[in-house]
């Protein structure tokens, strides 16, 4: 099966339980299993060639441009875990069937499971680095759903939130450090990153990296300190908790180191940090494990040790500690996780995992206890069990091991961490099976169904038969595996047997054993002790830490977004100048090549008339209809300065904008009180002028350097100049930027365009039956009102005016592609043309004129803009790629068609319907029937026939 | 030779003009003084743009000045509008 399929496969069969769920719960669950065993099937038959020795690679360009394929290999370390991965989750799907209660969702279930299942399957396949890395986010986003999936429960969405956090900010970490990685590298692929440890460990970046990368680990693999999460994650269902605690999402972490081991290991850092990091989490969680009275929560700390002991093995960076984390890896899925599920049988059967609550099982539920006899037996490193195996593999690689100069310490440290393990395994077992059996069970338990105990029991078979016949059984894969973890072409030697002979191992062993049942026997003093010493409580640091993060957060916000316009501008400005004033002062020292043109009389007149409008606003600005007005000098003179620059497609564009925008103020002002109030002191008032004034000089100054200086490298309006006539067919370099070359940003800008529209439509439609509106129509106006609503002349004249100005519109249009003009002013215009309509005549006797809608005009103009785009694809070009040509029909002159029209047309359109619908919304909100018949255009109409005709 | 004069001579009269209208946009006793100033202002644009257009030889300013006077026309129209009955389209 293609490495492609087995990685989607998950993904798309999630869409099945969601179906599958209406037939019944039991076609639900085959439909997952079916999936999973496919995806499992499809990994196995690849096996033999794996272990052989070939690695089966899959690759598509995805984005080059990012160095971003999607690329897929299975190597030995893939197979392995893409293999636990898929097999536990098919033996999980199988118990979850059992587990989950009738009024659990089951079909959410089992979706959030397959997705889970295809982001783990996808991380350990990934060839792509940046691949990796957003399944590696698919994990925690779907581990959270999981997690949380008992939503009714505090603590599950607490325990979701909690191990999104850590993870989340893990990943994080770990984009940053992967993307070092591959800058290092030079390339993104994993297969050929793989080959350049040496570059790499030369690099000064290669610190940061493995820091990076290591936070994201260790946060996935909950090492201290980053372990809390997952003891808190144990709120979800077993089946979860089994399947991500124990077999999957913890072990990406020790995926990733790994699969990056080739290249990140071997140095001091790595060694150092990963070996403490492993070390201490061994046996920290091991001894909090010791005193859990939750079987989940000894089961978690449990597993936080065995990733720690898994960890420190890596880190030791030694073809044997290699080999033995490799083996552990297998060994700890295996009989972890039976663990979880024979605790999941206990709380289901007698709805308690409290051991103190429990005892004396081992009659009553005979099957299980025998699954959960094996399965701890191993965890705590008894022969002739799997785990045992591995521990003597990790007692052994400890015992050579130095920290530093110190020869003694790992080992001692490893010989405690095993001593707490056996404390914990033999406290599961002796004090929730053996003992008296007892009556206040909350909960009669006894075995349960066939389904359920299934699964846990397949995997302590497999723990039996590993602890056996270990060579034969996994011999192959643990050496296929060690081969790729070590990378580097090695052929490592794998030799598992359960007799070494008697080695260090074997008396550190004997020690913990001994050691751990002495702990045990003394559990009750132990205990007392254990609750006597203060300890810092992780879900209370975590809290604070959140609540420090959202009130620093919320600061923040709350500082920079007041609400208050002056505000936002005087931050705004003051970033910018000062962010300018640290390019410019980085930059080379300022020498002015040009030499100032010569200043005519008219720009004198027109740069004081703008300085004067300027500070006239300023000092007008509460009475709003007068600045208004004042402005209008300063629309005057802009459009003015555009022509004088040779800019004449600006100015009808700031001339039309002009218009529309009084029409539009002097719409809202109809509505607004004639002065705006005092809102500011006068201290205020000395800062924002002060800011205000350094700010413009600080424009004004760049704006004459940049004057008199050429570029520092070719701009870009040379190549649109050079290009627009040959690649677009059109001399106006303005409207070619618009609708060709940058065709695209247009494209979503006529889309945000009639968006905003349609939002000005919809929330004016919402006020048009409000108080509010009622109670503004029915104020008493400022000042006298004139009579007439339509005066005849007005009528008269926009009458004669609109046919002029759709003239003009239409000119404006099809000669914009070559000269000044195009869709968009054209737009305006015939908006405006349209709007005169509307002032003179009325809303009502115009809207009722108007057939086409607007809304249409809007989706009209969007659509055109998009099919011409569209078009592109029938000559196997790019979206947006333009066309044109040149034609002549008789007794028409040659003239030229471009594509770019039909694009500019859909731009015309839009703004048009835009335009009318924004100004035609906000009209409505004033509209009131008047005193004249609506159906008349005007107050006076000469051919109206007079009513008292009869005297 | 004289063309040149008679375009400098507009030029420096209707910067008179732009000057003005601006003191009357700036300084006149009611809302519609300023609005009638302003549209004269607008009026005096157009003049400039056909004078440049002459002076450069070239008629894009021409149908600048065009579209300049229609739009003009609209904004003084809205003015007065809201002058005379607070509602622009009623």
């Amino acid at each position: 099966m293609s490495l492609f399929l087995i990685a989607a496969l998950p993904f798309i069969g999630a869409l099945l339980p969601g179906l599958m769920i209406q037939a019944g719960r039991n076609t639900c669950s085959t439909w997952t299993g079916i999936i999973s065993l496919s995806a499992l099937i499809g990994l196995l038959v690849h096996a033999p060639a794996v272990l052989r020795g070939e690695v089966i690679t899959a690759s598509v360009e995805w984005m080059p441009a990012l160095g971003l394929n999607a690329s897929f290999y299975l190597d030995g370390l893939g197979l392995l875990f893409g293999t636990l991965i898929l097999g536990i989750g098919c033996l999980i799907i199988l118990y979850a069937r059992f587990y989950l209660s009738s009024k659990d969702p089951m079909g959410n279930f089992y979706t959030y499971l397959l997705l889970f299942q295809g982001a783990m399957v996808g991380i350990v396949l990934s060839d792509n680095i940046l691949m990796l890395l957003v399944f590696w986010e698919l994990t925690s986003l779907s581990s959270f759903l999981l997690i949380g999936y008992w939503k009714h429960l505090p603590e599950g969405r607490q325990g979701a939130r909690m191990a999104l956090t850590v993870t989340g900010m893990g990943g994080l970490g770990l984009i940053g450090g992967m993307l070092l990685l591959g800058h290092i590298a030079g390339t993104y692929e994993l297969t050929e990153l793989l080959e350049k440890r040496d570059l790499i460990q030369a690099d000064p970046l290669y610190v940061p990296a493995l820091l990076l990368i290591l936070l994201g680990a260790f946060t996935k693999s909950a090492q201290f300190p980053f372990h809390f999460w997952l003891p808190r994650a144990m709120a979800a269902p077993t089946p979860v908790s089994a399947y991500l605690h124990s077999a999957t999402m913890v072990k990406a972490g020790l995926f990733l180191m790994a699969r990056l081991y080739p290249v990140m290991s071997g140095t001091t850092e790595w060694f150092w940090i990963v070996t403490l990091a492993g070390l201490i989490t061994m046996v920290l969680g091991a001894l909090i494990g010791i005193f859990q009275n939750d079987l989940k929560g000894l089961l978690a700390y449990s597993t936080v040790s065995h990733l720690g002991l898994i960890t420190m093995l890596l880190g030791f960076s030694t073809e044997a500690a290699a080999i033995g984390a490799v083996f552990h890896i297998i060994n700890h899925a295996s009989f972890k996780a039976s663990l979880f599920m024979t605790a999941g049988i206990v709380d289901h059967e007698a709805h308690t995992r409290d051991i103190t609550r429990l005892g004396g099982l081992r009659h009553l539920m005979p099957i299980t206890f025998v699954i959960t006899a094996v399965a701890s037996l191993s965890m705590a490193g008894i022969p002739p069990f799997n785990g045992f195996l591995s521990k003597e593999m990790m007692l052994e690689a400890a015992a050579h091991a130095q920290l530093g100069d110190n020869a003694w310490l790992i080992p001692a440290l490893a010989t405690l961490g095993a001593l707490f393990s056996v404390a914990y395994s033999f406290r599961l077992l002796l004090h929730t099976w053996f003992g008296a059996e007892r009556h206040d069970y909350p909960h009669h338990p006894h075995d349960p169904p066939f389904g359920m105990w299934l699964s846990p029991a397949l995997l302590a078979v497999l723990v039996v038969l590993i602890g056996l016949f270990s060579q034969g059984l996994v011999g192959g894969i643990v050496q296929t595996t060690a081969a790729s973890v070590l990378g580097n072409h090695a052929h490592p030697h794998v030799h598992l047997a359960l007799w070494h002979g008697v080695t260090p191992a074997l008396y550190m062993s004997g020690v913990a054993v001994l050691g751990g049942l002495v702990l045990l026997a003394l559990y009750r003093p132990a205990h007392g002790l254990w609750h006597a010493v203060p300890r810092p409580d992780a879900k209370v640091i975590f809290d604070a830490i959140i609540d420090a993060a959202t009130k620093l957060a919320n600061w923040i916000t709350d500082t920079l977004h007041d609400g208050k316009l002056t505000r936002y501008a005087a931050i705004f400005f003051l970033f910018t100048v000062l962010a300018s004033w640290h390019a410019f002062s980085g930059g080379a020292g300022v020498t002015l090549p040009r030499e100032p043109m010569q200043a005519d009389i008219i720009p004198i007149i027109a740069w004081f008339a703008l300085i004067a409008a300027t500070g006239v606003t300023v000092y007008y600005h509460r009475h709003r209809l007068l600045a208004l007005v004042v402005l209008g000098i300063i629309g005057v003179v802009v459009s003015l300065s555009f022509n004088y620059l040779s800019a004449p497609d600006l100015a009808l564009t700031q001339l039309s904008v002009e218009v529309v925008t009084i029409v539009l103020l002097l719409l809202a002002l109809n509505f607004l009180p004639e002065f705006t109030p005092k809102d500011s002191g006068n201290g205020r008032h000395v800062r924002d002028i002060l800011i205000a004034v350094f700010v413009g000089g600080a424009v004004a100054a760049l704006s004459y350097v940049i004057m008199l200086t050429d570029f520092a490298m070719p701009s870009i309006a040379e190549y649109h100049l050079a290009q627009s006539h040959d690649l677009a067919g059109g001399n106006n370099v303005v409207n070619v930027i618009l609708v060709d070359f940058r065709g695209f940003d247009t494209f979503g800008e006529i889309t945000v365009l009639g968006i905003a529209a349609l939002i000005i439509y919809g929330v004016t439609e919402g006020l048009l039956g409000s108080k509010v509106r009622q109670k503004l129509l029915e104020r008493k106006p400022n000042h006298p009102i004139a009579g007439d609503e339509h005066p005849m002349m007005m009528v008269v004249a926009t009458r004669l005016l609109l046919p002029i100005a759709l003239m003009v519109g239409v000119y404006i249009y099809l000669r914009g592609h070559n000269d000044p003009g195009g869709g968009f002013v054209a737009g305006l215009i015939v908006a405006i043309a349209l709007l005169m309509q509307y002032m003179a005549s009325g809303y009502d006797w115009a809207d009722k004129r108007q057939r086409f809608p607007y809304h249409a005009s809007i989706a009209c103009g969007v659509m055109a803009a998009g099919i011409t785009g569209i078009g592109a694809f029938f000559n196997n070009m790019p979206f947006l790629t333009s066309d044109f040509g040149y034609f002549q029909f008789p007794p028409l002159q040659k003239f030229e068609l471009a594509t770019a029209m039909g694009f500019d047309l859909g731009v015309f359109l839009a703004v048009v319907g835009a335009v009318m619908l924004t100004l035609e919304s906000l009209s409505r909100l004033a509209y009131r029937r008047g005193d004249v018949p609506d159906e008349y255009p005007m107050d006076i109409n000469p051919s109206r026939q007079p009513k008292n005709e009869d005297h | 030779m004289i063309i040149s004069y008679a375009l400098d001579f507009a030029f420096i009269c209707f910067g008179l003009g732009l000057l003005l209208t601006l003191y009357r946009v700036i300084f006149a006793p009611g809302v519609g003084d300023r609005v009638l100033a302003l549209d004269t202002m607008v009026i005096n644009t157009i003049a400039i743009l056909a004078l440049q257009g002459m002076q450069q030889g070239t008629e894009i300013f021409f149908e600048a000045a065009m579209v300049v006077a229609m739009l003009g026309f609209v904004g003084t129209v809205a003015y007065a509008r809201f002058m005379l009955r607070g509602n622009i389209i009623e």
